[in-house]
Parts: C-alpha cells; sequence; structure tokens
C-alpha cells in the first residue's frame, strides 16, 4: 500500500516528504485551537474547492481530458443535496443525501462522459462540449423562478437559488464550524491518499499512457475508452463531492456557482498549481483560493482580473504550473545538496582511511 | 494452418483506393514479409489488419475467427501485437514505465520486474531505464517499441519497418531477434524496404503494387521474378 503512496506518478516521495506532510496535516489539526472561529470558518470554506481542484488534476494532468465542467457536476450534486435534503428531512439523513447527490452527480458524468469518449470527442472539443452542458445547466436553473418549478417540497427558484436546506448534521447535532473543518480536513486526506493510491497503481498507469498516447495503449490491449470513463466520472464525482458540501456548508445553492466564471475558477487553480500532480494542485489551489478570498474582501472585480492575470501568466511563464515549478526546484537544489555533502563526507572518510591503517 | 486470413480486403479513402481487393494468408509459425514501393498500401493494410481502419470491403479472420467489427484493443487481447512504422512510445514516460505498461496485464509483482529486466537486456536499453522514452534516439524508440510489442507475448507480432532508423549491426541483430522468436513459435508479419533484412529473415514473401497482390511466395521465386524486379526490386539489387 505504501509503495502505491509513494509511486513515481506522484511528486513528492519518500521520508522528508512524507515527515513535511505529517507536520502540515498536524499543524492542520491544531489549527482551530490558536485560530478563531471566522478563520477556521473561512478555512472550511476554502478546502469545499479542493476536491473539485483534485478532480479536474487527475481528468486533466494526469488523464489528458480538459473538462470544463467541474461546475456542473458542482451543480449537479449542490442542487441533489438541496432537493433530497429538504425533502428527506433534517438530522442524519442529510448524509445519506450527501451520499446521494455525490452519487448522482457521478451517474450524470457517467452518462455525458460515454456518449463523449464513445463518440470519440476528445482534445479542445472535450473541453467546449463540457463547457457547453455546463452553461446549458446554469442557463435552465436561471429560469426556474416560478412556483411550478418545484421538486417535492424544494423550490429551485431561479436566479435567487435554492436554500432552506440543513447542513449536515448527525442526530440532533449539527456539523459545522470546528466540527466541519475537521470533517473537511480528514475528506482531504482520504481523498488525496487514494488519488496517489489511484494514480499510481496499475489503473493510474494506464490512465497516464491513454494521455500520453492513446493509441498505443489501445495497442497494448486497453480498452482506453473504458479507463477514460473511469477517470471522468471520478474526477467529477469529486466536483460533486465539493458541490454538495458547499450547498450544506452556506444551505443555500445559485446558478452563479456554475455559470462561466465560476466554470472557470477550476481551470485557473489546477493550470497556476500544475496540473501533472496532485500534491501541487492541493497546495496551488488552496493558495489561490486563500489569496482570492483576502482580495475579495476589497473589491470582487479586482480579485476575477487577478485570476484572469494568474491564468495569462501561467501560460505565457510557467505552462506546467507555478506551485509544481518552484516545487520541483526546492527538490533539486535539496538533492543537489544532499549529494554535495555526501560526497563531502566521502571524501572524509577516505582521507581518513590511510591514517587508520 | 492460416493464423490470419484477409479475404477480398478493399480500402478507399475518399477517391483514393489504397487497397484493393487483397487476399493475404499468414500461416502459423511463418516469417511473412510485406514488400512493395512506397504507396503500395502496405502500412493501410497493417492497419486494417489490426483494426486501426475499418476496411471498405472484405473481411479478415484470426485464428478462424471473424473480427473485421473488433476494435484494435479485442484483437491484441486475442494475441496480436504491433509495432507501428513511426516509433509509438509514451514519450513522456519512462523507458521502464513504458516497458511496465505493456507487461501489467500479464504479469505482476516480482514476476514483473524481472520481465522487465530481461526485456530491457535484450533490447540494450538496461542502462537507459530511467530515461524519458522521448529522449532516445530513433532506433533506440524503435527497439523499445518492439520490446513493447513482445511484451504482450503475441501468437502474432506485426512490424511495420522495424529496421528504420537502425545501424546495419542494429538491423542485423533485429534479424536474429526475429529468427529466434519465430524459432519458439512466434508468427511475424513484417513490412520491410531493407531487401538484405528480408533476405535474412524472410520465409513467405508477399509483393504488394498499387493497393494490390502483385506476386506472392518464396524469396527466391519472387527475385526471379522479372516483373517484381521492374517494380520494386531494381535489377541491379537482384542477385
Amino acid at each position: 500500500m505504501f509503495k502505491l503512496l509513494d509511486g513515481s506518478q506522484t511528486l513528492g516521495r519518500g521520508p522528508t516528504f512524507w515527515s513535511c506532510f505529517l507536520v502540515v496535516l498536524a499543524a492542520a489539526l491544531i489549527y482551530p485551537v490558536f485560530a478563531d472561529s471566522y478563520d477556521v470558518g473561512n478555512f472550511s470554506y476554502f478546502f469545499i474547492w479542493i476536491f473539485m481542484a483534485l478532480g479536474l488534476c487527475l481528468m486533466w494532468g494526469y488523464g489528458g481530458m480538459l473538462s470544463f465542467g467541474q461546475t456542473l457536476f458542482f451543480g449537479i450534486s449542490g442542487y441533489a443535496y438541496g432537493v433530497l435534503a429538504i425533502n428527506m428531512g433534517g438530522g442524519s439523513t442529510t448524509i445519506v443525501a450527501l451520499v446521494l447527490s455525490i452519487i448522482i452527480a457521478m451517474i450524470a458524468a457517467g452518462i455525458l462522459g460515454y456518449f463523449m469518449i464513445w463518440g470519440g470527442i476528445s482534445g479542445i472539443f472535450f473541453g467546449i462540449v463540457t463547457l457547453s452542458a455546463t452553461l446549458v445547466l446554469a442557463f435552465f436553473l436561471g429560469q426556474t423562478a416560478g412556483p411550478e418549478w418545484r421538486i417535492g417540497s424544494a423550490r429551485l427558484n431561479g436566479f435567487n437559488g435554492m436554500k432552506g436546506m440543513d447542513p449536515l448534521a448527525i442526530g440532533d447535532f449539527y456539523i459545522e464550524g470546528v466540527a466541519l473543518y475537521y470533517v473537511m480536513v480528514a475528506l482531504i486526506v482520504i481523498v488525496y491518499l487514494a488519488l496517489r493510491m489511484l494514480v499510481n497503481s496499475r489503473i493510474g498507469n494506464v490512465i497516464v499512457a491513454t494521455r500520453e498516447n492513446p493509441q498505443r495503449a489501445e495497442m497494448l490491449g486497453y480498452d482506453v475508452r473504458k479507463y477514460q470513463l473511469l477517470t471522468f466520472t471520478i474526477g467529477s464525482g469529486l466536483a460533486g463531492l465539493s458541490g454538495a458540501l458547499y450547498t450544506s456548508w452556506g444551505q443555500f445553492i445559485t446558478p452563479s456557482s456554475i455559470g462561466l466564471p465560476a466554470a472557470a475558477m477550476p481551470i485557473v487553480w489546477v493550470a497556476f498549481s500544475g496540473r501533472s500532480d496532485l500534491t501541487a494542485t492541493l497546495v496551488g489551489s488552496f493558495l489561490l483560493l486563500f489569496g482570492f478570498q483576502t482580495i475579495t474582501v476589497y473589491s470582487q472585480q479586482a480579485a476575477l482580473v487577478l485570476m484572469g492575470a494568474l491564468l495569462l501568466a501561467t501560460v505565457m511563464l510557467a505552462p506546467q504550473g507555478f506551485v509544481l515549478g518552484v516545487g520541483k526546484l526546492v527538490a533539486d537544489r535539496w538533492s543537489a545538496r544532499r549529494q554535495r555533502s555526501s560526497k563531502l563526507a566521502l571524501a572524509d572518510t577516505s582521507r581518513l582511511q590511510p591514517d587508520e591503517t | 494452418m492460416a493464423l490470419v486470413d484477409v479475404k477480398g480486403v478493399t480500402k478507399r479513402f475518399g477517391g483514393l483506393t489504397a487497397v484493393s481487393d487483397v487476399d493475404l494468408t499468414v500461416n502459423v509459425g511463418e516469417v511473412h514479409c510485406l514488400i512493395g514501393p512506397n504507396g503500395a498500401g502496405k502500412s493501410t493494410l497493417f492497419k486494417l489488419i489490426v483494426g486501426l481502419y475499418p476496411p471498405t470491403r472484405g473481411t479478415i479472420l484470426f485464428d478462424s475467427i471473424d473480427i473485421t467489427e473488433e476494435r484494435p484493443f479485442a484483437r491484441v487481447q486475442r494475441g496480436m501485437s504491433i509495432k507501428m512504422q513511426a516509433p509509438s512510445v509514451f514519450k513522456e514516460l519512462p523507458v521502464r514505465q513504458n516497458i511496465q505498461i505493456a507487461l501489467q496485464k500479464r504479469l505482476s509483482g516480482a514476476k514483473r520486474v524481472v520481465e522487465e529486466d530481461r526485456l530491457l537486456e535484450l533490447l540494450n536499453l538496461a542502462p537507459d531505464s530511467g530515461k524519458l522514452a522521448g529522449a532516445l534516439s530513433h532506433g533506440q524508440q524503435q527497439w523499445l517499441e518492439i520490446g513493447m510489442a513482445l511484451a504482450l507475448q503475441p501468437q502474432l507480432l506485426l512490424l511495420d519497418e522495424p529496421t528504420a532508423g537502425m545501424s546495419p549491426e542494429e538491423t542485423f541483430r533485429t534479424g536474429e531477434l526475429i529468427q529466434s522468436l519465430n524459432a519458439e513459435g512466434m508468427t511475424v508479419l513484417v513490412v520491410e524496404h531493407d531487401m538484405a533484412f528480408v533476405r535474412q529473415i524472410a520465409q513467405r514473401v508477399t509483393v504488394l503494387h498499387l493497393g494490390k497482390i502483385f506476386a506472392r511466395g518464396s524469396l527466391e521465386a519472387i527475385i526471379q521474378d522479372e516483373k517484381v524486379a521492374e517494380i520494386y526490386l531494381g535489377k541491379t539489387h537482384v542477385h
């Protein structure tokens, strides 16, 4: 199992990396002890989006499929959570609503993915079709203001969005504040480690082979369409997890969280971070979300312009991603220093030997 | 007994007929060479056999089973394996991982690592196993792709110009490799231009010209054929 966590498909390996991982995890776990509840709540909000970014990293960076549809599945799952939580009642049923809404998003991804992949859509057209589907859903939900647009007791409410659903709860205990923060940290650790294992497994090997050369992968006996569909479904399902958590966190969801500006965000996070690595995506997306939120307090427009500028800068200056580039630089320097010091130690030892004999 | 039986296959691309009403039989355990001038339809016929192109007309049997409608991966699973004309490897992945991806369907754990090492030694790629495949020379990429094709342990090995970009020594070694694989029972179908290489390995030869079968038989019979010499071999080459 540890071999899969530490495999060649993921950067950041060995005792040094895992020590850093444990230090960061420990810091995240003790953070609520020192921080005020507002900051803890903000961090929970940032964590919501990380799943969507990791899903896109899997599809785009590892699978070579640029999906513009992360907010499509975010929206499907977010609205599904709302409809289910309102109709099923509160309490522990919200957990069932969360799981079901992710399953619904994955089924939707499976259907859309099947028609695209079996229809031979790839490359830029994959992005165009997923973006089109995203915009269709956003426009559709925008015109559902009338009272006739309801599912059971849940009104869709057009641009004003759906509200009134309960947050996640176990019995009478609402998972909010610090509890939500810890649930988020646990989910991120589970998803991150599971994805590391996936990409370093045999399936991961075929996923990257399909990105590199789908014809050769098929010529080795793999039905590449199945692997692409699996990648797309998992990646979109993670967007669904973000969507359901978002609705439960804010107890509302609107079509603007699906539309074009929202749909572009995961692309910016993952491109800036470095799409070919899960750790870079995790760290970079968190930093960007943190920065975006900080600037949004002063001006939302300025934050959006900055995101656009960052995407441009990434494409022109660091197409592999800034965070990944910096990470590789640090790793190279570190290993070069270690090699130098071990050579020096060796030289010292050899100088000592003649004296000893 | 026929392993591959191509019956009346035609392939048209718009107004161009690349392969026209071709019948080709490759018997179990033989090394069969497909020769012909550029544009004769050799690579197209290969791609039809392996399923990269659907034929416009005709049927293809593999081990007496009609595979005409099957996708390439299903044909590979039946026991065929191909090395394409231009090196087709996973360029952004290390050499060892290329081999690993080809092997992992058949072997796992320590057995797979042993087989990886054996293939890398056989291909003279062991010192470069950590390099990205795209950083290898053209000839080495050819070797790597041959290795990936061999990793599947196919019944039928299809090699499209396997020696392009190789030195004479490497070409000879490739010939020896094919002969040893054939001695172990593997059926090999080769498209090749290098007549010295064809002489080294061929048991039967089929000549394609303008998308049609022009001649077939033993290499000696083909070399004696004046018409073949005229269209392709060039009389000066035939001795």
